[in-house]
């Protein structure tokens, strides 16, 4: 009995033990990485925990949380995938054909990266408006893009672009082309070898390539604050509801439907890297 | 119906041949067109609005003191922020390539999750720690600091932003190359630092400057969570991305595409940089994206 209540310290503190005699690389990064990481979303978690259950419950489904998380994540998704369908056919063009300007074309798939995210919202917006470029084509329609949820969507596309394109050139670079003339000398036509010999190759980079790029839009917030009019059950998403409640001084608030956000990005951190290793085992 | 451009040892028919080149051009044609709407005509137009009216109105802007004290903060993030994240993305590569722990795997996940999370959720984590009624709040006010709505908040949530970039572009490039270089520069009495100007930084300087340059494109663009924490002080705490929003919402259009051409010319040396750096290590490995 003894020995049982004893051995979890004793195994603490040989952990501990552990920890001191850690080179000094490994304890500079994880003492950073706690400091920086780890002690800021404690502090998330504690603000969540310092009320009732039910309370945190009843602000997280609130409705104007709940229509906040169907902007979200529903136009995140959608423009997931149709980023999936197009970012695959970009890498394809990339990959397979030559024409003129492809080496530019290329490198300006990762100006989403390297372009401040308010320098999107801000000329997304003004293209996008009814006086815009392209906003000024669709608006005889009765089509408004910018302060709409359409514009929250152009927003996520842009945002999104790069990932399912340089999640799928690589693999698309490497498939060996034996396999595909072996088909072809067998009878296959080429949309049997499209779709029965390359297709299934690029499935899991593209969920990849869908999740990061769903995942990042989730997140988003400086393109999609000043493309959206933000306003509630219209087109706020859940990270400017967190700054609004943040700017009303209600830390509380804030806090639930961070930690919602946060819950969504660990899970789809989670399923990526479960996609990443059944890709890796069929490959 | 789409065909690689290898040399395919099976004949096609005239009919499938001509197919497959509509095939090919409508492929292409649809790729451009997409990328036009939601990448080219945007880009363009930041450098249209910008200077539609000549380069008059782009460098009158240059005499507006706010403009000018948001360029100063945003400089003096970077150059903060820079050398504290180079140091510890070098520190972390060096553990995880050359000091294997059990965990190690777990470790290099938790540096990527600054990629996952939103910044404004990043913002209001760093509120809930520094800010007035947050953990340390009693301990900064009695030492009469402040940290949120001033510029070490702003440093903070940059520094977790772009906490990920370093680590990730030199991790690669260390497992490479492997640590025999190291281990004989070792045995021929080479001391730590020797062996890490010798032989280490040659090694990995092109990840390592890869790393760098997107830490400071990050650090200088960064908007959500710097808006968090800022509190957005016109000449005070108001940075370069602060300044394009609260410009745009005053309708002062011309310096809100002044100071975004600034922030895009700074997108583009970045994107420049960094394709010349991907040539020089031979091969693509773009951030954010974990090899699959």
């Amino acid at each position: 009995m003894a020995i049982s209540f004893n051995n979890p310290r004793k195994k603490l503190l040989t952990s501990l033990g552990g920890l001191l005699h850690l080179s000094w690389p490994w304890r500079i990064t994880i003492g950073y990485l706690s400091i920086m990481l780890l002690l800021p979303m404690a502090a998330l978690l504690w603000m969540s925990a310092t009320k009732d259950p039910s309370e945190f419950w009843r602000i997280a489904t609130s409705p104007v949380a709940l229509s906040a998380y169907d902007v979200t994540f529903v136009t995140a998704f959608v423009t997931a995938l149709i980023n999936g369908v197009f970012g695959t056919l970009i890498a394809w063009v990339l990959v397979r054909y030559d024409f003129p300007f492809k080496r530019i074309i290329d490198a300006t798939i990762d100006l989403p990266f390297a372009l401040p995210t308010a320098v999107a919202g801000l000329t997304i917006a003004t293209v996008y408006s009814p006086a815009g470029w392209i906003g000024s084509l669709v608006a005889p329609f009765g089509i408004q893009i910018a302060f709409t949820r359409f514009g929250v969507g152009i927003a996520m596309l842009f945002i999104s672009l790069p990932f399912v394109v340089r999640t799928v050139q690589p693999v698309l670079r490497e498939l060996e082309s034996e396999v595909e003339e072996a088909a072809w000398s067998l009878g296959a036509s080429n949309s049997q070898t499209f779709w029965r010999i390359i297709i299934p190759q690029l499935i899991s980079p593209i969920l990849i390539g869908v999740a990061l790029g769903f995942s990042r839009a989730v997140g988003e917030y400086g393109s999609i604050v000043i493309v959206a009019s933000n306003i509630p059950f219209k087109d706020l998403i859940a990270p400017v509801l967190i700054f609004q409640r943040l700017e009303q001084y209600d830390y509380y608030g804030a806090t639930v439907i961070g930690v919602v956000l946060l819950a969504v990005s660990l899970a789809i951190l989670f399923a990526i890297n479960l996609v990443q290793a059944w890709g890796r085992r069929y490959a | 119906m789409l065909k690689p451009i290898s040399n395919q040892p099976v004949e096609k028919s005239g009919h499938s041949k001509k197919q497959e080149q509509w095939v090919r051009r409508i492929a292409i044609g649809v790729a451009i067109a997409y990328l036009a709407l939601v990448l080219f005509i945007p880009a363009l137009n930041v450098f249209y609005q910008a200077f539609r009216s000549g380069f008059g109105p782009f460098f009158t802007n240059f005499r507006d003191p706010h403009f000018l004290a948001a360029i100063q903060l945003t400089v003096i993030v970077a150059a903060i922020v820079l050398p504290i994240n180079t140091l510890f993305g070098l520190c972390a590569a060096w553990a995880i390539a050359r000091h294997k722990i059990p965990g190690r795997a777990f470790i290099v996940s938790i540096i990527d999750l600054p990629f996952s999370i939103s910044p404004v959720v990043a913002g209001l984590m760093i509120v809930l720690l520094y800010g007035r009624n947050g953990w340390f709040g009693p301990l900064i006010q009695s030492a009469n600091l402040q940290i949120i709505f001033a510029l070490p908040g702003i440093i903070i949530a940059s520094l977790f932003v772009t906490l990920p970039f370093v680590a990730r572009s030199v991790i690669p490039v260390l497992e490479e190359t492997g640590p025999e270089q190291e281990e004989a520069a070792k045995t021929l009495g080479a001391n730590d630092w020797q062996i890490f100007w010798r032989i280490t930084l040659p090694n990995i300087r092109w990840g390592l400057l890869y790393g760098v340059i997107l830490t400071n494109a990050r650090a200088m663009g960064e908007f959500g969570a710097v808006a968090v924490v800022s509190g957005n002080l016109i000449g005070k705490t108001q940075t370069l991305p602060l300044f394009v929003e609260e410009a745009y919402k005053q309708y002062q259009t011309q310096s809100a595409f002044s100071a975004a051409a600034l922030l895009a010319c700074l997108g583009l040396i970045s994107l420049v940089a960094k394709e010349i750096l991907e040539r020089q290590q031979g091969s693509s490995r773009p951030i954010g994206i974990r090899k699959a």
